[in-house]
């Protein structure tokens, strides 16, 4: 592989990485804190790309559609905990996992019904003013690089350091912690436990919101199904770098995309089994190191 | 004195189980109440019905005139009833001081205890419905953090944990990692402190320093304190009034000398142990 080549799949992995990596760290909030795998997450992903897609049909600059997106997404996670997810915090685990999956197929159909099935292409949110983003490449060591490539990866770390700084330096993210080692505790702490879950809830689906529309900028394609794939995805990363551990979920995502990209790039002939791959490496996790890569050992109380 | 907390008849069943038997009383204010009784006497169950973990079966729990029994756990806590736990409940990954700081949400008002407050004639905290966006944008919120803190290093000097407030919970002697769980109930501005077997798995020289401790925060923080204790060395020591539980019902209440001659509690539950205790 020569260096140019190289550098451009090591751009594309990482972008891709810190997509995954987005996503992946609100499976990993929602089941440190309620053991439940959000299966509905990349579907709350799409609805966050189509409502920054229609808000900026309807007339709305491109920042103010993005946020519209974010926070049209976070109110949604908000609002799926509340009305599914929170009557069942006391049943059995796996009632709250066939809701999840049931959420899932609701949203999907639901964008189905009010969007249309036919895919829309997201360059629409480009206008005169900032069409730049797409065409503008720089040339780093030969290799042709799309700006927003850059522009995503900034992103994307900045989203990361906010997250931190919320998890460990505030007050709701140390409820966020403690919430997560002992529910009742924390709430005879005088700590109101199903705001502080919904609040996880809604950042964790912003994430997602972010995630989804840069993902949507890069490869234009809006569809119902559009988050299937990638909540997948991000769901195996998740499991790569330990379910539960925030660190471990973009740890996971960063190297998710990466392996992909470059086994594509070293084996031109598998790229069908792109997807294959990944499941490939969910399966062989699961097998050797099922606590993931920086997960804590789950030790079974008796 | 005055009554600050109420436990009126109440009865906690589950199924066919009477768990607490129609259990009523009440802690005076600024007193030391001992709760004894053999095991599955009912004794934690009490303190779950309290706190708000469990809504007893019959019976109404009064809290500073406050009816608390339909609250749900923070609220009650928002009021100014915290607890310690039998087995050690830490947040065992966060430091000594984050498990301080994490018990005063109290500091960041809240509307639904505020409504409480309010339609009981009482001074409200002065929440705002907006505090959801506030803990988003941290208008204000930044110094309430730093104040936060600041408070929790000065409870941690108090009880003596100031050193090691950036040390994890989990590397804590077991002594103090009771201490930190009375520290960490302290942090929540408590009125009423319920300690769940504090002695529990300490040797005789800790339990006696415990003794000093209770009855020094009992002093320093204005405290009504309820305690749950199978050490009678401590329970003897410490405590003003006791009750004596026996399958969920109370048998016997009365000062410590009283209770020690009281033929039933020595049937009941105190006999063996007490003998031996004394024999010491």
């Amino acid at each position: 592989m020569s260096g140019a080549t190289f550098l451009q799949n090591l751009f594309n992995g990482l972008m891709f990485g810190g997509l995954y990596a987005l996503l992946a760290v609100g499976y990993t909030m929602v089941y440190g804190i309620l053991r439940l795998i959000n299966f509905a997450h990349g579907d709350i992903m799409m609805m966050g790309v189509y409502f920054a897609f229609y808000a900026s049909l309807a007339g709305a600059p491109l920042w103010l559609s993005v946020l519209i997106g974010i926070f049209g997404a976070a109110f949604l996670g908000f609002l799926i905990d509340r009305v599914a997810y929170k009557p069942l915090r006391n049943a059995p685990r796996i009632s709250a996992l066939i809701t999840a999956i049931g959420m899932s197929f609701f949203l999907e159909s639901i964008a189905v019904v009010v969007f249309g099935a036919v895919p829309k292409s997201f360059t629409a949110v480009f206008n005169e003013n900032n069409k730049w983003l797409l065409d503008k490449t720089w040339n780093i060591g030969g290799a042709r690089i799309p700006v927003l490539t850059f522009i995503v990866f900034l992103i994307t770390a900045l989203i990361f350091m906010l997250l931190f700084w919320i998890v460990y330096r505030t007050k709701i993210g140390m409820a966020m912690r403690a919430i997560s080692s002992d529910i009742p505790t924390t709430s005879l702490m005088g700590i109101n436990v199903d705001m502080v879950i919904g609040f996880t809830f809604a950042l964790g689906s912003a994430m997602a919101a972010a995630g989804g529309i840069m993902w949507a900028m890069r490869y234009p394609n809006v569809f119902p199904y559009m988050g299937f794939m990638p909540g997948l995805k991000a769901f195996i990363a998740a499991v790569l770098g330990g379910i539960g551990s925030i660190p471990g979920a973009v740890v996971g995502g960063f190297l998710l995309g990466l392996l992909e990209i470059f086994l594509v790039a070293l084996m031109p002939s598998a790229a069908g089994y792109r997807d294959a791959f990944a499941f490939i490496i969910l399966i062989v996790i699961l097998l050797i190191k099922p606590d993931g890569l920086l997960g804590k050992k789950s030790v079974v109380k008796v | 004195m005055n009554k600050i907390l109420e436990m009126n008849h109440i009865t906690m069943q589950f199924g066919g189980l009477i768990a607490v038997n129609n259990f009523h009383n009440q802690l005076y204010e600024g007193e030391l109440l001992g709760l004894i009784g053999p095991n599955g006497a009912g004794k934690t169950t009490a303190f779950n019905v309290i706190t708000g973990i469990y809504i007893p079966t019959k019976g109404k729990v009064i809290f500073d005139g406050i009816d608390i029994t339909p609250l749900r756990p923070h609220e009650i806590t928002h009021l100014g009833i915290s607890r310690t736990f039998q087995n050690i409940r830490l947040f065992q990954d966060m430091t000594v001081l984050e498990n301080v700081i994490v018990a005063q949400h109290h500091m960041l008002a809240n509307t639904d205890v505020d409504k409480i407050l309010k339609k009981h004639g009482k001074k409200t905290k002065g929440s705002s419905p907006l505090w959801f966006f506030k803990a988003l944008t941290k208008l204000g919120y930044l110094n309430k953090e730093k104040e936060m803190i600041k408070e929790g290093l000065l409870l941690l000097e108090k009880v003596g944990l100031l050193d090691l407030a950036e040390e994890k919970a989990s590397a804590l002697p077991y002594g103090l990692q009771r201490k930190l769980e009375i520290a960490r109930a302290l942090a929540t501005h408590p009125k009423v402190l319920l300690l769940d077997e504090p002695a529990a798995g300490m040797n005789p020289q800790e339990s006696e320093e415990l003794m000093h401790f209770i009855k020094q925060i009992r002093d320093d923080f204005n405290l009504s304190i309820l305690l749950i204790e199978h050490d009678m060395k401590v329970v003897m020591g410490v405590c003003e009034r006791i009750l004596v539980l026996d399958y969920g019902a109370i048998i016997a209440e009365g000062k410590p000398e009283e209770i020690q001659k009281n033929p039933r509690v020595i049937e009941a539950y105190l006999g063996e142990e007490w003998k031996n205790a004394k024999a010491e």
